[in-house]
């Protein structure tokens, strides 16, 4: 056995059973994460890759395998593997601020080992809410600020948990692309200055090769598992308007979309 | 150009013509106080006028109908002249029951909040706990739904066998006719709330309590305080048939024994007062929760 990874799936498998009828989403999942690494998700819906990425996040259990994370199973929910959810999902009666504070106070409150007095942790709100440029917007609620903004306060609450390994579940998919292309940026950035372990899930073969290290695409699914694991070896920072005309780019894209498109196509019913 | 681009299928460029526009610079529309005034004004007359002129003609019919010798009800002009006493000093005290409507309608209230606040915790709880479980939801629900249509009054004699007192009778007909909207409308809204939050709730570990304080009961506000207006407005015509039967200062019982000395327009009278209290309290309810679900019901 060589050194333990900080992140490893083994052998997931997942079905789901209604009555007499089991439909099998996930089989055989081994995937390993290291430190600091941006790993996406790639693959068409039904795919089971939300169902491998609620795994992770304790929502579900997996019927087969287990994943460690620092070598421990993962087998509950908590703010080590923080959540940003594709509808941001933030709490509609609490202001910017509350939602954050909401998730800090119970994470860092109390006298247990991560303790924060009180005003350490508003500190920490308020860090967390520049972090994603939205400190001037606090004491608004959640309906009063746009869909962009709205997520990047999901954002800023995932990031305030200090999560072990961030999990993002299509985060930018409800956007409008100039919106979508500008928190991409933002998390691009984050991601530089913190170096936070993230798992991503997205549809988009862009977002997918501008923003990891590595992108794994699923094959399509009942019973879906990993069909390849691409490594992007793309210098940091990246700038997404000079790699418009970079060659190392357009190859991991073709070979992305190569792999969505010509091998694991969806059958005719989804065209 | 279709034709011209079909025949020879090359493109060619057509140069874009002069532009004609001219800039016309922009200018605010300003409007005069007066005009602003007169807008304000034709906006309250719009929804006070129609209110008005029915009420007029509503008063005007009955006045016409109940003019003649031998009418059986008294026509508006005759209930204002013999109930003037009541309408005019609603603060009057000449002991045991003869009191004015202002002692007679707070002592109706009194009881109503009493029961109806024992209703709307109760209610609550239950309603919690019924939208929560699915085993609870499938066991009571069919019995709520029974029990939720057996008129207020038909709860009075198996109360006062219970209670052998009238006023734990009158406060237990309220809490048992206003506590089914609230809880039925409760364990719907705690069934409706979002996964989404659970799952928030369940990464960043609340436990039971903080779900249930800083998660279910503000997602379920809007829910709660539709069946507290619901249920306000029942245990307002509980109260009043309670009263005519267990008898005491009350605004109901005030009708009934009006109707045993022959003072229809007392009655009449009370009858507003009556209505005008059950439309305020449904307001009130109204009005707090719309400040309490400010941001749920804005989602």
């Amino acid at each position: 056995m060589t050194t333990q990874p900080y992140l490893k799936f083994e052998q997931i498998g997942m079905s789901f059973r209604r009555g007499q009828m089991a439909t099998e989403v996930l089989r055989d999942v081994n995937l390993r994460i290291e430190r600091g690494e941006f790993v996406s998700m790639i693959g068409h819906s039904g795919c089971g890759k939300s169902t491998l990425l609620n795994i992770l996040g304790g929502l579900l259990k997996s019927t087969n395998g287990e994943v460690f994370l620092e070598g421990k199973v993962v087998d509950e929910p908590g703010p080590d593997r923080a959540i940003v959810f594709q509808n941001h999902s933030l709490l509609p009666w609490l202001t910017v601020y509350g939602n954050i504070a909401i998730a800090v106070d119970k994470v860092f409150g109390g006298s247990r080992g991560k303790g924060k007095t009180k005003a350490e942790r508003h500190d920490w709100v308020m860090h967390n809410l520049e972090l994603v440029q939205m400190a001037q917007a606090k004491d608004k609620r959640p309906h009063e600020v746009s869909g962009g903004m709205k997520q990047r306060v999901g954002i800023a609450r995932a990031l305030a948990m200090q999560p072990k390994v961030l999990l993002m579940d299509e985060p930018f998919g409800a956007l409008d692309a100039l919106t979508r292309a500008h928190l991409q940026d933002s998390v691009m950035e984050i991601h530089a200055r913190l170096g936070n372990t993230v798992l991503m899930i997205t549809h988009d073969v862009d977002e997918a090769v501008l923003l990891s290290d590595r992108v794994v695409m699923m094959t399509n699914g009942p019973a879906a598992t990993i069909g390849e694991i691409l490594p992007i070896k793309l210098a940091r920072p990246r700038r997404r308007l000079e790699l418009a005309t970079d060659a190392e780019y357009a190859r991991c894209r073709a070979a992305v979309l190569e792999f969505l498109y010509a091998r694991h196509r969806v059958p005719a019913r989804a065209a | 150009m279709q034709i011209a681009a079909k025949s020879a299928s090359v493109a060619t460029a057509v140069p874009v013509p002069e532009s004609t526009a001219e800039i016309v610079p922009f200018r605010a529309p300003v409007r005069p106080a007066v005009e602003r005034a007169m807008g304000i004004a034709r906006h309250v007359l719009s929804v006070v006028l129609p209110p008005i002129i029915v009420l007029s003609i509503t008063l005007l019919v009955w006045q016409l109908l109940c003019s003649e010798p031998g009418a059986h009800l008294p026509p508006p002009t005759k209930v204002v002249s013999d109930a003037w006493d009541f309408i005019a000093d609603p603060f009057y005290d000449n002991g045991g029951i003869d009191k004015g409507a202002f002692w007679q309608i707070s002592q109706s209230l009194g009881r109503v909040a009493i029961g109806f606040s024992l209703a709307a915790v109760a209610g609550i709880a239950l309603g919690v706990l019924v939208g929560q479980s699915t085993w609870a939801m499938r066991g009571l629900d069919p019995i709520f739904q029974v029990l939720r249509t057996v008129p207020p009054l038909a709860w009075l004699p198996l109360s006062l066998a219970g209670f052998r007192h009238a006023d734990p009778s009158a406060l237990f007909v309220i809490f048992i006719t206003s506590i089914w909207p609230i809880i039925i409308n409760t364990s719907v809204g705690v069934r409706n709330i979002p996964q989404d939050y659970r799952n928030v709730a369940a990464v960043i570990r609340l436990s039971w309590w903080e779900v249930f304080y800083k998660i279910t009961l503000p997602a379920t506000v809007p829910y709660i305080f539709t069946g507290l207006r619901i249920g306000v407005g029942l245990s307002w015509l509980a109260i009043v048939a309670a009263e005519m039967l267990i008898g005491g200062v009350g605004i109901g019982f005030f009708i009934w024994d009006a109707w045993n000395s022959s003072r229809i327009s007392d009655i009449i009278v009370a009858l507003v007062y009556i209505g005008i209290v059950g439309f305020l309290l449904d307001k009130l309810i109204a009005t707090v929760g719309h400040f309490v679900s400010h941001g749920v019901s804005a989602q």
